[in-house]
């Protein structure tokens, strides 16, 4: 034979006993206590990673829905606002109006009143001329026709001095 | 590109010992002493050696640690010390137990009187030791059982609430790429099933590759490179795939169907080959590959004693590192690809109703 086989391809029994009863125990104690609760454990880990993300997705979804309708609300509160500001210019303009009505209606009153009482007293004035007057004409005629012509010359100086004495009142 | 690399030096060196068993007596029966070794350096044996298993386990320089031989013959069964089959200088001696016991080229035989190998009754000769290979397999084991029941315990402390510690956050990764990449493509639903299977063959190979690769104790024996350990594991992945094979699996085999009878006849024997030839590939695949990364380790470091020059190292040794550091991926790679294989040939007997036919 001009190529022996070599030694390293040839499988020693022994070797071939002893790794297949290493790999049977290998297979045993790891199948039993380590693959098993490792490989649980990482689908439960995985499992969890997932739920997690899902939730997470959840709660972002939660508070996109919150913020807008945060937004909604203030978008509301402003609009009421903007409403209520208005509202309340109306009522002070009406107010406003209305006092100046009610003092312009009141101011006119009063010079009604006051117009009235003016001319009641200038009628009452003229009234009580007008009886002075008439008295000291009265006055004046009974004293002229008293002194009865005595003298023309003095009763031209008597009437001048009786419309002294009245220019004196 | 590696194996085919190691395959050549396999080769060259079948020619070479070939050549020179005609000429003179296999380098182990020559007085081994360190003179002789500085005035002829037989390269090839010294990388064979350290390839291959041992009985002993050499820590440095003239010590090594004796391990227990194991032999089963007719006589019955017998354990006794490796230190009883070298003398102090590490030159096989006979050791007499129920047989004349001598190591020849790293194996027990059975010798005669006048020291030449008892065919006869080597035959009867079963070697169960714990070799070199073995102990590094138990160191393995315990290794990775002391590893995954550690990181198993971590998850049932920590649950999986918090994020992983430690060594745990090392091995998820790798877990769930097995599971994602390897297992889950090849054996869909059925996953579950095959995952612990396909884990343990991945983390056994790459745990014994990586040991493999350190070169004092504990690593350093050519497990994963020797191959009766691929040959067992390939024959585990054999058994399971042909044991959980479903009638479509053996119906492609032996009547493959949507194919006239002269096809399928022609067909059942080169089908039911490539049965064989699956775990046949597997096997050597792993060999290969392992064995050529320390071979190829070991030619580098023996240019410096070829060349007998100190100044050879500066060019072999970061040689040697970037081989070092490829073996490293290899060690991976092999692993990832025994388990993908592995996964993928289970995947292919399991599966039900094959649309297409693969080929592989």
């Amino acid at each position: 034979m001009l190529l022996e086989v070599n030694p390293l391809v040839l499988p020693d029994l022994g070797l071939v006993v002893w790794s297949t009863l290493a790999f049977l125990i290998l297979m045993w104690v790891l199948g039993k206590f380590g693959w098993k609760p490792i490989m649980k454990a990482i689908s439960e880990r995985e499992q969890g990673i997932s739920d997690s993300l899902a939730t997470a997705e959840k709660v972002r979804a939660e508070m996109a829905q919150l913020k807008s309708d945060n937004e909604i609300l203030l978008v509301q509160a402003r609009e009421e606002r903007a409403q209520i500001l208005k509202e309340a210019k109306e009522i002070k303009d009406k107010m406003i109006n209305e006092a100046k009505d009610q003092a312009k209606d009141a101011a006119a009153k009063i010079m009604q009143d006051t117009q009235q009482a003016i001319e009641n007293q200038k009628m009452a004035a003229i009234i009580d001329l007008k009886n002075q007057i008439g008295h000291m004409v009265v006055e004046v005629s009974e004293k002229i026709l008293r002194r009865e012509l005595a003298d023309k010359a003095e009763q031209e100086h008597y009437i001048k001095q009786l419309t002294d004495e009245i220019k004196m009142n | 590109m590696v194996a085919a690399f190691s395959i050549c030096i396999l080769f060259f060196y079948n020619i070479s010992l070939a050549q020179e068993a005609h000429s003179s007596h296999p380098a182990e029966q020559q007085p081994n002493t360190k003179q002789d070794k500085e005035d002829e350096l037989d390269v090839a044996g010294t990388i064979l050696e350290h390839i291959r298993d041992d009985h002993s386990w050499h820590l440095w320089g003239h010590t090594s640690i004796p391990l227990p031989v194991i032999l089963k013959t007719d006589k019955g069964l017998e354990v006794f010390s490796s230190a009883r089959l070298s003398d102090e200088h590490h030159n096989p001696v006979v050791y007499n137990g129920n047989y004349p016991y001598q190591q020849i080229e790293g194996r027990i035989k059975v010798v005669n009187e006048d020291g030449s190998i008892n065919a006869e009754a080597s035959k009867k000769l079963y070697d169960f030791s714990i070799t070199k290979n073995v102990l590094s397999m138990l160191i393995s084991v315990a290794l990775l059982i002391i590893v995954f029941l550690g990181v198993a315990r971590a998850y049932k402390k920590t649950g999986v609430s918090s994020a992983p510690k430690g060594f745990q956050s090392f091995i998820e990764p790798v877990i769930i790429f097995i599971r994602d990449e390897v297992a889950r493509p090849c054996l869909g639903h059925q996953t579950d099933r095959f995952m612990p299977f396909i884990l343990n063959i991945f983390f056994f190979i790459w745990i014994n590759n990586l040991l493999g690769i350190v070169p004092f104790f504990p690593g350093g024996a050519n497990l994963s490179g020797n191959i009766a350990f691929t040959f067992t594991l390939a024959l585990f992945t054999f058994v399971i795939t042909n044991v959980n094979g479903k009638g479509d699996y053996w119906k492609h085999i032996f009547w493959m169907p949507g194919l006239p009878v002269p096809l399928k006849i022609f067909l059942m024997p080169i089908e039911l080959l490539g049965v064989f030839i699956k775990a046949i590939s597997l096997t050597i695949r792993l060999f290969a590959n392992i064995t050529a990364g320390h071979i190829l380790v070991l030619s580098l470091v023996s240019l410096i004693f070829i060349f007998k020059a100190i100044s050879a190292s500066v060019v072999v040794v970061p040689f040697t590192v970037f081989i070092g550091l490829i073996e490293l991926l290899v060690g991976f790679i092999q692993a990832f690809i025994f388990a993908m294989l592995s996964a993928l040939y289970i995947g292919m007997a399991i599966e039900e109703n094959h649309e297409q036919d693969l080929v592989l």
